[in-house]
């Protein structure tokens, strides 16, 4: 019999998160408390009018909050809390409503970047991009300059970085916002394919009910005022397992 | 925190390195003005030396020629800047001049007055172009057009060197106020298209280039290379009194000097407090112009005039760098002839050595000012991103002070610091010097591109697990290259133009093109200041070319690499 539950120990947990915007003389708490649990495999789904803090609270997931905000409480990796650690050291991928690709590097460029320096040598590290690239059906377009994809390839190309870089959590800020409907059911799927086939707790914001639907895990409503009604959804979106 | 151990000094370090020697400079100016210079035996205070000032013959007629061509000058750049803004907006003729404005900017301020007074002189290119057969003159007329009485050719180059200037960084300003949806409220509610520039743009815009506009007034009061080329020289304006004060062989004229030069500064000073308070009256005027409700008629007029107008600075600007290039080509060129009858290249093979010394020692001092520049300026930009700090509108000030502060006014202390910390004359002081006036530019030109490159390229680098400094080398500076290498041609390009620093802190030891070719502007041998005034006008026209060349050398290939279509 085990004292520690087992279910805190992998996937994403907020405990008691707060954003509050720094101003002289008193806070001003823009978000929160939220508390909630991601497990593995899971897409949780943030949903709330434009404003209300939602991009705040992944940017603080990622240890990138805006130095106007503070935060406070506990974010937990897999049983770890982060909440000290630099971005660079938290393993947590973004993905944004632009693909962010950086202009001055190839496709193949931009996959290296997001590749960890700990896969050494040239061969080893272009047989994985070469790998990542026939997996989302691109391996044509290793050397191409990012500014000739499509959006919908430019999308994939995003996310690949990001797996690349071997995350323990995925945050999505609304990344199929900018695609156009059709785009946007494919790209949808092959995010989420990707991140319950590799295990990763997800967590998704966004205002687009369809979103929330075709992720499929749990959903939860933050108010113009940051509150979240409805309690914990932690404990509605908890399966054990 | 420890990561940003050595970036977090930065910032410090770089504003002691560009105001402690304008602070220690006018305090080592002020004390010798009230009678402290021990060296020269100067131990009490006095006011000795403001009184020998005062009764100094031509003071003020001196002063009577600063103030004149200092308010003029940035009156009619202010009011050709924003007329024609207003007039033109949108139009492909702004986007035109900003094509021409950049390398202007570039052109030193000595090589733009010694090719205006090669065009204006009696004997310039204007008046051998009409003579003899519009004007009937077989000889120069003796008219005193350059150096005349009241320094108007000297407010003409000044107008022509800051127009540009001040048109680049309201341009810069009007994209900063979302100009178009105030002119598109305000044009839809009936208004002609300068009123509504006026009434509409212009208050927002001025706040934001208020700062560059005190710039243009303290430099146009206190100009010294182009006041040597362009202004009367009995008297001259105060500036250039002052420093021949400081080069007098009679040393105590140095305590006159000195307090010439603190009287600099309040002229300065008083000159901005006086603008200032013009402001607050235009302000109140202003409003109730505003309120009153004109709609103003179409704008041809104005149009017109003010392109008329700009159009012709440009011209003299570039005709004067055109006459500057065909007296350095020039064997015989006899008055009134359009053009010279003999062209070599004698003048360019006799000069070739000595020129070719003086332009390495320019060349050195730049590249090294405005490379030390860069760095800094990247490190407090870095260090200003890193800890979310954003640039408030009192270290704007700050960063403006040295092209406020006139420079007569504080270099003569400073050099007498840099003697005593026996690096006066050095390549350090030299460097040193231009760095304070560098800095600023390379800070202002950089500062917008870097704060606008979207922060979350760096989010996802540092999410993508890469450190802050491999995010700064790796996305940040490729990203950014061309306004990088954009602000280093603007730092090279603003130490190639300083003759006062040079002379000051070089005492002697380094003759740069612009101190040589000022120097050679009292001789009036146009063939050898053709030569120089050139090669000065030249090598910040190359850095730009330069600039704008390599990025497009040093992506260009794998550029075309990348983008080979993928086989199907």
């Amino acid at each position: 019999m085990s004292v520690i539950d087992l279910s805190h120990e992998h996937g994403l947990t907020l405990s008691r998160v707060e954003i509050a915007l720094r101003a002289p003389g008193r806070a001003r708490r823009i978000l929160g408390p939220v508390s909630l649990e991601v497990p593995p495999g899971e897409v949780v789904t943030v949903m709330g009018p434009s404003g209300c803090g939602k991009s705040s609270l992944l940017a603080l997931i990622c240890g990138t909050l805006a130095p106007a905000l503070s935060g406070s409480g506990r974010v937990l990796l897999n049983g770890e809390d982060i909440s000290a650690r630099p971005p660079e050291a938290r393993h947590v991928g973004i993905l944004f409503q632009d693909d962010l690709l950086f202009p001055h590097l190839s496709v193949a460029g931009n996959l290296a970047f997001g590749l960890p320096a700990s896969i050494r040598g040239r061969r080893a590290r272009r047989e994985r991009i070469e790998a990542a690239l026939a997996e989302a059906d691109m391996l044509a377009f290793y050397d191409r300059d990012p500014a000739t994809l499509s959006g919908g390839q430019r999308a994939r190309i995003a996310l690949l970085r990001t797996l690349l870089s071997e995350p323990r959590a995925l945050l999505l800020d609304e990344p199929f916002a900018k695609l156009d409907v059709a785009l946007r059911a494919r790209f949808r799927a092959f995010v989420f394919d990707h991140a319950r086939a590799q295990g990763l707790p997800t967590l998704l914001v966004t205002h687009d009910p369809q979103d929330a639907a075709d992720a499929g895990g749990p959903r939860l409503q933050i108010d113009a005022e940051g509150h979240i009604p409805g309690g914990r959804p932690a404990d509605r979106g908890h399966r054990p397992g | 925190m420890p990561r940003h151990g050595l970036l977090a000094t930065l910032p410090a370090l770089t504003l002691a390195l560009f105001l402690a020697p304008v602070v220690a400079g006018l305090i080592g100016t002020w004390l010798p003005a009230f009678g402290y210079f021990p060296s020269l035996g100067g131990d009490g205070f006095t006011l000795a030396p403001w009184a020998k000032l005062f009764a100094q013959p031509g003071l003020g007629e001196s002063l009577r020629l600063t103030v004149l061509s200092g308010f003029l000058a940035t009156l009619i750049t202010f009011l050709l800047t924003i007329l024609l803004l207003a007039a033109c907006h949108g139009g492909r003729l702004i986007l035109a001049l900003r094509g021409l404005m950049a390398p202007l900017i570039a052109v030193p301020h000595a090589a733009v007055a010694l090719g205006l007074a090669f065009l204006i002189a009696p004997s310039g290119w204007l008046a051998r172009l009409v003579s003899p057969w519009a004007t009937g003159w077989e000889l120069p007329p003796d008219v005193a057009i350059l150096q005349d009485p009241n320094g108007l050719a000297l407010t003409l180059g000044l107008v022509i060197k800051e127009l540009p200037f001040l048109l680049l960084m309201t341009l810069a300003a009007l994209e900063q106020v979302r100009a178009e949806e105030r002119l598109a409220v305000a044009r839809s509610l009936g208004y002609g298209p300068v009123s509504a520039w006026l009434k509409a743009v212009l208050p927002a815009v001025y706040r934001q280039i208020r700062l560059p506009l005190y710039a243009v007034l303290a430099y146009a009061l206190s100009v010294v290379d182009m006041a040597l080329i362009l202004a009367p020289l009995a008297p001259p304006p105060l500036a250039v009194q002052v420093l021949r004060w400081f080069n007098d062989p009679d040393l105590s004229m140095r305590f006159v000097a000195a307090a010439g030069a603190s009287l600099q500064l309040l002229v300065v000073a008083g000159g901005i407090s006086l603008w200032r308070i013009g402001e607050i009256v235009v302000e109140r005027i202003g409003r109730a112009w505003i309120a009153g409700g004109r709609r103003g008629g179409d704008g041809r007029i104005a149009r017109v005039l003010t392109t008329g107008l700009v159009m012709t600075a440009v011209g003299f600007a570039a005709a004067g760098l055109v006459s500057l290039a065909l007296w350095s080509v020039t064997r015989r060129w006899r008055y009134p002839d359009a053009l010279p009858s003999e062209i070599s290249l004698d003048n360019w093979a006799r000069h070739a050595p000595e020129a070719a010394a003086i332009t390495s020692t320019t060349l050195a001092a730049g590249l090294a000012a405005a490379a030390v520049a860069l760095v800094l300026v990247l490190g407090c930009l870095e260090n200003e991103q890193r800890r979310g700090l954003t640039l408030t509108n009192r270290a704007l000030w700050l960063l403006y002070t040295p092209l406020l502060v006139p420079q007569v006014a504080f270099l003569f202390g400073t050099q007498v610091l840099a003697i005593q910390a026996g690096i006066d004359a050095t390549w350090a002081a030299l460097v040193w010097s231009h760095l304070l006036f560098v800095l600023p530019y390379v800070f202002l030109t950089l500062g917008d591109s870097y704060r606008a490159l979207d922060e979350r390229y760096a989010r996802t680098a540092l999410c993508l697990g890469a450190r802050p400094n491999r995010v700064f080398w790796q996305v940040k500076l490729p990203m950014l290259l061309r306004p990088v290498l954009f602000a280093l041609a603007v730092g090279f390009a603003v130490s190639v133009t300083q003759y006062l620093p040079t002379l000051f802190a070089g005492g002697g030891r380094f003759v740069t093109l612009t101190t040589e070719a000022v120097g050679l502007a009292a001789g009036g041998d146009r063939r050898v200041i053709g030569v120089y005034a050139f090669l000065q006008a030249l090598l910040p026209l190359l850095a730009f070319a330069a600039a704008l060349a390599l990025p497009r050398l040093l992506v260009g290939p794998a550029l075309r690499r990348k983008l080979r279509p993928a086989a199907a």
